[in-house]
């Protein structure tokens, strides 16, 4: 049952379509398709090594698969590129935090802006000017956000130093800051304590509410995942098991084997 | 005896007979370390955005110097030089980005280092088969007398030098703190993966901060230049670079100016009280010292981050 009650989505933002990658003898992923609706929520399980991070870098572009297609907002590519993936509105976060460890939390929401500033670069050398203005605009845009993730007490804070659930939500402040459409969260809570996963879920569901951001997320917990998510794809050895609501995947024979293990006569 | 009284007494004695001259070389010293913090500081910039420590900044510095002496030579006046080597230095740059670096993406830093000696062997010969390897001079008409302030003897081109450097260094501080490039340069230098996973290009970052190293060669070779003649121990200045950087940390811009002073500084009144001690050319080897004792007790320098290693 999704948290949200009966709710209807949008036309298919994300479509992925036979889409197989190897690293080498490796097959990481095998044959993938499914699609993503746009305000859906939308969760990929599976056990370690499934193929789920590999899943999101083909998104963003981190990975090129040798084989399929990604159709994003309309339009089929072989491959993403990490900075068009980023102008196209793909924003997300990593299984192993990766932040600008030396800057501050009010940087490094900042650089998630990045794709939105436009000032050239002569008026940016002198800092005044447009740009200036331009960098005070955005500069409202992230303390709005630093309000809603109540980070308000580390903003000066270097990134480095905080613990790893604030670590966390700063992270999906960067991704938030470039105001996504799509929204990609590699394992948010993993190493969260029960109240920190709370809040982060909370989170997760305010951004899919109040901006109607289309969320990708991976995730080990299942009650958070039967939760927060409208839709689950699962992965095992780099395919696909089952792709439906979290009522059909929880009682799938098949996931049910694979998360359990099943006597091999 | 002899040699301890000379070392730890007549030194001293000398400054307190001597105030002015002490300020003097003092001060004559700190000019001279801000020539050395210019070098710094384009090492401190590449290292700082990419992590590579570029073995070819004193190819850099003597390539500008050149560039700039050639061109004037061919009878341009010398703004429209000026300008010429600034669009030399940012199309060299450009140029390193796409041959060199493009193709060493996500290779180990040591690769990246590897590439850029061979990198400084290319500039060093390129810059001498285009303008000639004699030794030429560069006048851009800074004046090169002593004046006398309160007492003191001070040389203008040392002051100049001095303000140009104080100048970059304020434009680099505001460009690397306060701006969207700026921001995004630290962003790659603290992870790869982060920066390109927010839209930040980059092979543009890369480039931008090889030119504006380049810039700052500019700046340091015309100093030097105007100072040594161009040629080709130009490159060698470089190697004072490092004691500098050891100092002031690999990626602090402050740390470089500091170093920078102290190293110049330190040398030059270890040469004149302590020189005779030693018998003379202490200067040759006292920023090599100084800087092996801070690789023994404080190894990531006076600014630099700290390293923390997990183990």
């Amino acid at each position: 049952m999704s948290a949200h009650g009966e709710r209807t989505f949008g036309d298919v933002v994300l479509r992925v379509d036979d889409v197989s990658l190897s690293f080498g003898g490796v097959q990481a992923l095998a044959n993938i398709s499914f699609e993503v609706r746009d305000g859906q929520v939308l969760a990929i399980i599976g056990p370690n090594g499934a193929g789920k991070s590999s899943m999101l870098n083909v998104i963003n572009g981190f990975y090129h698969p040798q084989q399929g297609t990604i159709t994003y907002k309309g339009e089929t590519r072989r491959q993403m590129k990490p900075h068009h993936a980023a102008r196209q509105g793909v924003a997300r976060t990593f299984q192993n935090i990766a932040l600008f460890k030396g800057m501050s939390t009010l940087d490094n929401i900042m650089t998630g802006r990045n794709t939105k500033m436009h000032k050239n670069l002569f008026w940016q050398a002198l800092h005044m000017g447009p740009a200036r203005k331009e960098e005070l605009e955005h500069r409202e845009f992230v303390e709005n956000i630093i309000d809603f993730l109540e980070i308000e007490h580390i903003r000066k804070t270097p990134v480095g130093r905080l613990p790893y659930g604030l670590q966390k939500r700063v992270e999906l402040g960067r991704a938030l800051a470039a105001e996504p459409e799509l929204l990609l969260l590699d394992e948010p809570m993993a190493g969260m304590n029960l109240e920190e996963k709370e809040d982060m879920s909370r989170y997760v569901l305010d951004v899919n509410d109040e901006f109607g951001t289309t969320i990708v997320l991976i995730e080990h917990d299942m009650g958070v995942v039967m939760d927060i998510s409208d839709h689950v794809v699962v992965l095992d050895y780099g395919r696909k098991l089952a792709d439906g609501s979290p009522d059909e995947v929880r009682t799938n024979q098949l996931v049910i084997d694979a998360y359990l293990g099943v006597a091999h006569d | 005896m002899e040699f301890l009284t000379a070392i730890f007494v007549s030194p001293f004695i000398e400054i307190y007979e001597y105030p002015l001259f002490f300020i003097e070389v003092v001060l004559g010293g700190l000019l001279a370390g801000v020539m050395y913090s210019l070098v710094a500081l384009g090492f401190v910039l590449i290292f700082k955005a990419s992590g590579v420590f570029n073995f070819a900044q004193g190819a850099m510095v003597l390539f500008a110097a050149l560039t700039l002496v050639g061109l004037i030579e061919h009878g341009f006046p010398i703004w429209l030089a000026l300008i010429s080597t600034i669009i030399v230095m940012i199309a060299l740059a450009m140029a390193i980005e796409k041959v060199v670096l493009r193709k060493l993406v996500n290779q180990e830093p040591i690769i990246l280092f590897m590439a850029t000696i061979g990198l400084s062997y290319f500039l060093d010969g390129f810059g001498q088969t285009l303008w000639g390897s004699d030794v030429k001079v560069l006048d851009l008409g800074i004046p090169n007398a002593p004046i006398e302030f309160l007492g003191i003897l001070v040389n203008q081109f040392d002051l100049v030098a001095a303000a140009s450097a104080g100048t970059l260094v304020a434009v680099l501080a505001i460009f690397f703190q306060k701006t969207r490039i700026g921001r995004a340069l630290r962003a790659v230098a603290d992870d790869h993966q982060a920066a390109l996973s927010v839209g930040i290009p980059l092979k543009t970052i890369w480039a931008i901060v090889w030119a504006v190293a380049g810039l700052v060669g500019l700046v340091a070779g015309i100093m030097w230049g105007t100072k040594l003649g161009v040629q080709f121990t130009l490159t060698l200045v470089a190697l004072k670079a490092l004691p500098v950087l050891i100092l002031g940390g690999f990626t602090s811009i402050p740390g470089a100016i500091i170093g920078g002073l102290i190293i110049g500084m330190g040398e030059k009144v270890a040469e004149v009280f302590w020189g005779a001690a030693f018998g003379g050319a202490i200067e040759d080897w006292f920023a090599y010292m100084l800087a092996l004792a801070f690789l023994l007790f404080r190894p990531q320098g006076l600014f630099g981050e700290k390293i923390i290693e997990r183990v």
